[in-house]
């Protein structure tokens, strides 16, 4: 798993079944990538949903925030749609957890993306890393906080 | 991870306000898990309330629920005429009712000057307050709800757990 310090791999993935997004295009903003094992947990405690609610606070931060996993823009779609999500879903689809094995965050096993976070500063490096039990949603605190000392 | 910032008198606050043993709950008033968490923890501080100083704070997830906010902002502005608890049970124990119009029939229930709780309902510092709790939660770890801290520690588990980890201590 890539830790602080290391550059963080650029990437091009769908964020919409029209629309693909560089990570390298968002050079000059702190990136939050959220690797998260697949679409559709249980509603109350889906960190997604959770992450929805905090934008603005990440948006103090001049920080995006963006989930990846191994679901296909379609399903990425349906899903961002029905939890009202406003912040991109990539789909790590094609070849499949691509991305993810560059982070350092596949789960061979399962055929999914861990749950693991990433603080990425405007240069494009990353300045936190975080890797949560599978089962666990890990909340927002920890990125909080990698985001204030980016400050 | 540990609660920030610690219980205050800013927080609302029942059962025994001296006891040893602080709860706090993280709660969204449309959550299901919170509205079947409710009974249980009224049962909890039936049997130990002198035992406990409970805790609420809002955590609303308002994309997820349209009326969520509404009704923490419903239960702050109770507060402001002393029933905090009061509307907070009932919103918990009618929460398939939720609706805009719904808490005006609560504060006509609970005998509150409905024009004040109207008017209070808009007020700026109940949205810092709720707003505020949410911040709170976050900086805490809350991960969704309802999300209980024990003695300022998040605690890992429902209120079910909650309350066979009291019976066993």
């Amino acid at each position: 798993m890539l830790q602080k310090n290391d550059v963080a791999p650029d990437f091009t993935l769908y964020a919409t079944p029209d629309q693909k997004i560089k990570l390298s295009e968002f050079k000059g903003h702190n990136v939050i990538l959220a690797f998260y094992p697949a679409d559709w947990s249980p509603v109350c405690s889906d960190q997604m949903a959770l992450y929805n609610e905090m934008l603005k606070y990440f948006k103090k931060y001049d920080a995006e925030i963006m989930g990846i996993s191994v679901d296909s823009k379609w399903c990425h779609m349906a899903f961002a749609q029905s939890r009202k999500l406003h912040f991109p879903l990539l789909a790590d689809f094609e070849a499949k957890g691509e991305v993810a094995k560059k982070y350092g965050v596949y789960d061979d096993d399962e055929g999914e993306c861990k749950r693991a976070l990433f603080v990425i500063d405007k240069e494009g490096v990353i300045q936190w890393s975080y890797l949560s039990p599978t089962a666990v949603n890990p909340g927002a605190d920890g990125i909080i906080e990698a985001l204030e000392n980016l400050k | 991870m540990s609660l920030k910032p610690k219980v205050s008198d800013r927080d609302h606050i029942q059962g025994n306000s001296s006891a040893d043993l602080t709860i706090v709950e993280y709660g969204d008033y449309q959550c299901p898990h919170c509205g079947a968490a409710h009974p249980i923890l009224k049962e909890m501080m039936a049997e130990l309330g002198d035992q406990i100083r409970f805790v609420f704070r809002n955590f609303p997830l308002s994309e997820m629920h349209e009326y969520a906010r509404p009704a923490a902002l419903a239960a702050e502005a109770a507060a402001l005429q002393g029933k905090f608890w009061e509307m907070h049970d009932a919103i918990y124990d009618n929460q398939q009712n939720l609706s805009t119009r719904f808490y005006m029939d609560l504060a006509e229930q609970l005998n509150l000057d409905v024009d004040q709780f109207k008017s209070d309902m808009q007020k700026e510092s109940l949205e810092e307050k709720v707003e505020g709790d949410f911040e709170s939660g976050m900086m805490s770890g809350v991960n969704g709800t309802p999300t209980f801290f024990v003695n300022g520690q998040k605690f890992d588990g429902g209120a079910e757990d909650l309350v066979q980890m009291l019976h066993e201590n």
